[in-house]
């Protein structure tokens, strides 16, 4: 594992051959390596999204992380574009896949990929990143507290999103899934019911709660940090990904 | 957990934004969903915007849910101290 790494704001084609940004950290080395695809939360393409993206550039992965709001916000401050793209209805379902389709590709496309991609996100990434595997040729997905795969949206959220259920089924890739047991959205039922239909469908999982951790204990700039929970979290995204990207 | 949760609404009126300036705003949107600066897990954020000016033509707020209960409250009070013809 080396220190030294590269980042980058680039343009890549997503969906519906779109041009969109993109931020991109590679290891400096012309060793082969797996991608990673970093979805970023609601709050948008932000500074704790692109840590997190070099981190995995120091994990020894190319990491790429789509600018999802780029369509109606080009160059404008992640916050104000997230805020744009909420009051536009969020990103439609199909779009997503379009845009990790073309972070995965994109990354393929480096000449020191060896083939291998995975995608991981957290919050409302998180329900993408399983989205994404649902559709996408993935070699590995991470769901950090990805609300509604399962369970139903309150009937009053106006934004249109729907559980995955009747996906996962597609789902192609092995999933980790890392989730705090004091989140309500997802909650440890809906943790359960997403536990129980990848049982059902032969499909290869694995799950770590963490008791006291509440939602979005990733988040290091938050009040919900979890330092417990977040070290093993990162050690378990390290094992997964060493596990199904590796050559 | 991210609500989703998203109440917009036509405003008639002005805020003061970026760089200082005054522009007239003709949105509101309204949710309650993690802060961007505010310390609090959770929080009811209003954006007064100008989505025709741009995404950064913004004033955003936002409030601990207590607090947005206290503005509900104040605003209610303050609209109620007018004359009512002057309210239409």
């Amino acid at each position: 594992m080396s220190e030294s790494l590269t980042a980058t704001t680039v343009h890549i084609r997503g969906h519906n051959g779109d041009d969109i940004e993109a931020y991109l950290a590679r290891p400096d080395g012309d060793e082969r390596r797996g991608g990673v695809v970093v979805i970023h939360h609601m709050p948008g393409y932000d500074r704790g999204s692109k840590e997190i993206v070099r981190r995995f550039a120091v994990l020894g992965y190319d990491a790429i992380c789509p600018n999802l709001y780029w369509r109606e916000a080009p160059g404008a401050a992640p916050d104000d574009a997230a805020a744009t793209a909420r009051a536009n209805g969020g990103v439609p379902d199909d779009r997503l896949v379009g845009d990790v389709a073309g972070a995965a590709a994109h990354l393929r496309s480096l000449p020191t990929s060896n083939g291998k991609v995975g995608s991981i996100g957290y919050c409302s990434g998180g329900r993408q990143s399983v989205l994404a595997a649902c559709h996408l040729g993935l070699d590995a997905a991470v769901d950090c507290y990805g609300a509604f795969v399962t369970g139903t949206p309150p009937e009053e959220f106006p934004l249109k999103v729907t559980n995955l259920v009747d996906q996962l089924p597609d789902l192609r890739a092995p999933l980790l899934g890392l989730f705090g047991n004091e989140d309500r959205f997802p909650s440890p039922e809906q943790v359960n019911e997403l536990e129980q239909i990848l049982q059902a469908n032969g499909k290869t999982y694995e799950f770590h709660r963490y008791d006291g951790a509440g939602h979005a204990f990733f988040a290091n700039d938050r009040p919900s940090y979890n330092v417990e929970a977040a070290l093993d979290g990162w050690e378990r995204i390290e094992t997964f990904y060493g596990a199904h990207l590796s050559a | 957990m991210c609500t989703y949760a998203t109440v917009t609404a036509a405003m008639t009126g002005s805020a003061k934004g970026p760089g200082s300036n005054w522009f007239r705003m003709t949105d509101a949107t309204v949710y309650f969903d993690h802060p961007v600066h505010a310390l609090a897990e959770h929080t009811l954020n209003i954006d007064f915007a100008a989505p025709d000016r741009g995404p950064g033509q913004r004033v955003a707020v936002e409030l601990t849910a207590a607090s947005a209960r206290e503005l509900v409250t104040a605003i209610q009070a303050a609209l109620a101290s007018a004359p009512a013809e002057m309210t239409v």
